[in-house]
């Protein structure tokens, strides 16, 4: 069966091109990049190329990068570590919204569970924030603010830039999980004003397990693991090497791509997106009106069963995906399209859908007609459906 | 455009055969949902995998510490031995959320008829308004032409009467064909029991063959969500999760007369004809008669007391027959344990009926289903008022 993979903000398959730079440091150039020994000198100088290759991509200094095992590290670092350095004397305060990734939303809840006080702002329907309402949510014990780039169901994107220049005045500590903005256009921690950004390399063409997070120079934070002297200590831990190479590689390809893969990839997803919207009757597009990354679209389709059609839609070859995966793989209505106001029922009956660099005009055709099909199939042996065509 | 819906069903459905349509297979994780697969495969069938998550076993987290965990409901080893299953053979398979509608339909009833003095059976709402309702919907809207099980049961068109037949299965000491009365023409023409012509036995011996991996995993026999078998602790767990009174906890047992003996601590803690914990009297044991809710009295009795000749039942589900109208003789089965017993059916209604047996038959339990049998047929079924 031929299948068209539509599910990028799941995870990406690694670029060819980061393949073959990764290959060498598996094998010939095997060593620990901590050794003094040549080999590992050579392991050093990879590492230390590939740090600047991540910095260039967000407009960091080299030194501002550490390297993690991904997202949920680094997002766990940075709101762990600064609430640790802010001690105990009082509860110290987060600022955050509903509709981040479990990765921060747990931490947050987690430090709940600590002691520390957190402000869980609410988003529009368009999925934004009201950069006022961080102002005022701003306390004297609040050490941190901590608010999603880029959506991974929405694809939507938060005025970080103006939340920046508040909290400059404010001086509170500003995180940013980027995990699905970075490589998927220009960004620069110094126009987005933030002290900590996480990034992970399997969203951008490097493999699992590998990902950053930035520390601005003068950031004042505490170490979530102890060990040994690697990365100044302050992420103990041999470094994972050929993935940090894979890391710098992706984000080289990403910043070199960018001017031709972003327009490339909005024309598809627009298509697409105009394409169902034509052919189906009774969708529409979940915070379409927001500013998006350029490969995501997500769409409720009235009485249809996400569960069913993303199933269906598998059966003929098409991945993409709904709501929040469980251990056990059943299927959980998004938090964070209940955040942005839709039922759970509408939750329930929404899909995403996440283009890549590798999605082809002609497989944007073939979802052009295997969904508008699956969507009839469903909704021909569904109770509420022919409910409502009764109005017709 | 009007709706179809398994009670307006007038028609006899017809099954598209020999024509190998995919079929969707409900699988636990256990030796015979899996088996069914290895058996559609063999006939030719395309067959796609789907497991329910039906409880999540974070809640509750007071029940948390009793029984073997491997043997919870929907728990992650049972999902991941169906999806070792699929991946042996080589077929498609999904997880897919029916929490909301098992508590729904199945657990919170489940707690209300206990705590009304019933003795319910949750597996049969389960399979009548979870597995062959909502999971059977999905099927089809998948893709799949009907929803395979490993029920131990057998269906049968008969083309004369313009009927689906539901029969016992072939190995009687497995039938389940006690649970599955409730299946609309629908349903049953929607349906497959591969199973129904095996025995147990047989089923393990293609498992092995088949090399499956669970062919010799151990048999669950509690009620899924109740893992420990300790309805009594789920029940005031669930309540006091879901905000529900229990009646008053301290109450009076008396007997026939109403003359009071002693006292319980809540009538969901009995079931009629329970004998356990109630003493004698005259030298006589004595058994839990009737579960008076209203008074919050346990009425007991001695074992004479417990037969009665006749009963009242309700949600009547005609299967194998059309609702006769006439008074229908048949072997009727109280509990799935029970054996079947000579009665006469009195319809009296579309919806209840009167059973008068030919002889006295021992707790009769409201709550419990009265299944009316011809030989092999399932005629219908109806729950015990």
């Amino acid at each position: 069966m031929n299948r068209v993979y539509l599910d990028y903000n799941a995870t990406t398959p690694v670029h060819p091109e980061v393949l073959d730079a990764m290959l060498p440091y598996f094998s010939t150039d095997f060593a620990n990049a901590s050794s003094i020994h040549t080999p590992g000198q050579r392991a050093r100088a990879a590492v230390e190329t590939a740090r600047e290759q991540v910095a260039s991509l967000i407009g960091a200094k080299p030194q501002e990068i550490v390297f993690t095992s991904g997202g949920t590290e680094s997002n766990n670092h940075a709101i762990f570590g600064v609430v640790n350095f802010a001690g105990h004397a009082q509860p110290p305060h987060i600022i955050t919204t509903t509709l981040e990734h479990e990765a921060v939303l747990n931490a947050c809840q987690a430090a709940e569970k600590r002691g520390a006080a957190v402000t869980y702002l609410p988003v529009n329907r368009e999925g934004l924030l009201d950069a006022a309402s961080v102002d005022s949510a701003i306390r004297p014990e609040t050490v941190l603010i901590t608010i999603m780039h880029a959506n991974n169901e929405l694809g939507t994107i938060q005025p970080l830039e103006k939340i920046g220049r508040i909290r400059r005045e404010r001086k509170v500590y500003f995180h940013t999980d980027a995990v699905q903005s970075a490589g998927k256009f220009p960004m620069d921690v110094n126009a987005l004003n933030v002290d900590l950004l996480s990034l992970s390399g399997h969203k951008l063409y490097a493999p699992k397990g590998i990902g950053a997070l930035y520390v601005r120079t003068e950031t004042r934070i505490n170490q979530l693991l102890y060990g040994g002297h690697h990365q100044r200590g302050f992420r103990p831990g041999t470094e994972n090497v050929s993935g940090i190479v894979g890391l710098g590689k992706a984000a080289e390809i990403a910043q070199r791509d960018f001017a031709i893969k972003t327009k490339q990839l909005a024309n598809l997803r627009d298509k697409f997106e105009k394409g169902l919207l034509s052919r189906i009757p009774e969708i529409r597009v979940n915070a379409g009106n927001a500013p998006r990354i350029p490969n995501t679209t997500n769409i409720f389709f009235a009485a249809v069963d996400g569960e069913a059609l993303v199933i269906a839609l598998d059966l003929k070859g098409l991945a993409c995906s709904v709501g929040a995966a469980c251990s056990s793989g059943a299927v959980e209505p998004s938090h964070v399209l209940t955040a942005i106001g839709l039922t759970r029922e509408e939750a329930k009956s929404s899909l995403r859908f996440s283009l890549g660099h590798f999605t082809t005009e002609t497989e944007i055709d073939f979802a052009l007609e295997a969904i508008p099909a699956a969507v009839a199939q469903l909704r021909a042996l569904s109770p509420t459906y022919q409910r409502a065509a009764a109005h017709d | 455009m009007s709706m179809n819906t398994a009670t307006q069903f007038d028609t006899l459905p017809t099954r598209t055969e020999p024509e190998r349509g995919l079929i969707a297979i409900a699988m636990s994780g256990g030796v015979d949902s899996s088996t069914v697969a290895a058996v559609l495969q063999e006939q030719g069938h395309p067959i796609v995998g789907l497991t329910m998550q039906l409880w999540n076993q974070r809640r509750l987290p007071e029940l948390q510490d009793d029984g073997p965990k491997q043997h919870r409901c929907c728990s992650l080893d049972d999902v991941y031995d169906a999806k070792r299953v699929a991946q042996h053979l080589n077929f498609p398979h999904y997880t897919v959320n029916f929490e909301d509608q098992f508590e729904q339909r199945v657990v919170r009833p489940f707690v209300d008829q206990y705590l009304s003095g019933r003795t319910p059976i949750a597996c049969t709402n389960c399979n009548t308004d979870v597995k062959f309702e909502p999971l059977l919907r999905m099927a089809r809207q998948i893709g799949a032409e009907r929803l395979a099980t490993g029920h131990y049961a057998r269906i049968r068109k008969n083309d004369e009467a313009g009927r689906w037949e539901l029969l016992r299965a072939r190995d009687d000491s497995k039938d389940q064909s006690y649970f599955l009365w409730g299946l609309s023409q629908e349903q049953l023409s929607r349906s497959d029991f591969p199973l129904g012509e095996l025995t147990k036995e047989e089923v393990r011996a293609l498992a092995r063959r088949t090399n499956l991996p669970v062919a010799e995993k151990p048999e669950s026999m509690e009620l899924c969500f109740v893992p420990t078998g300790n309805y009594v602790q789920f029940i005031q767990a669930y309540s006091r999760e879901a905000g529900i009174s229990l009646p008053g906890a301290e109450g009076e047992i008396v007997n026939e007369d109403g003359a009071v003996i002693g006292h319980h601590n809540g009538v969901h803690n009995f079931t009629i004809g329970q004998r356990k914990g109630l003493g004698f009297a005259a030298g006589k044991p004595l058994y839990v008669l009737s579960l008076d809710t209203e008074k919050n009295r346990v009425v007991v009795g001695d074992d004479d007391s417990l037969r009665t000749t006749t009963c009242e039942v309700t949600g009547v589900n005609w299967v194998s027959c059309e609702n006769p109208r006439q008074p229908l003789r048949a072997k009727v089965k109280i509990r799935h344990k029970h054996e079947a017993a000579g009665a006469t059916v009195h319809p009296l209604d579309a919806n209840t009926a009167r059973i008068t047996f030919d002889a006295p038959q021992r707790a009769v339990t409201p709550g419990q289903a009265a299944v009316f049998y011809d030989g092999d047929r399932v005629l219908g079924g109806a729950w015990i008022r």
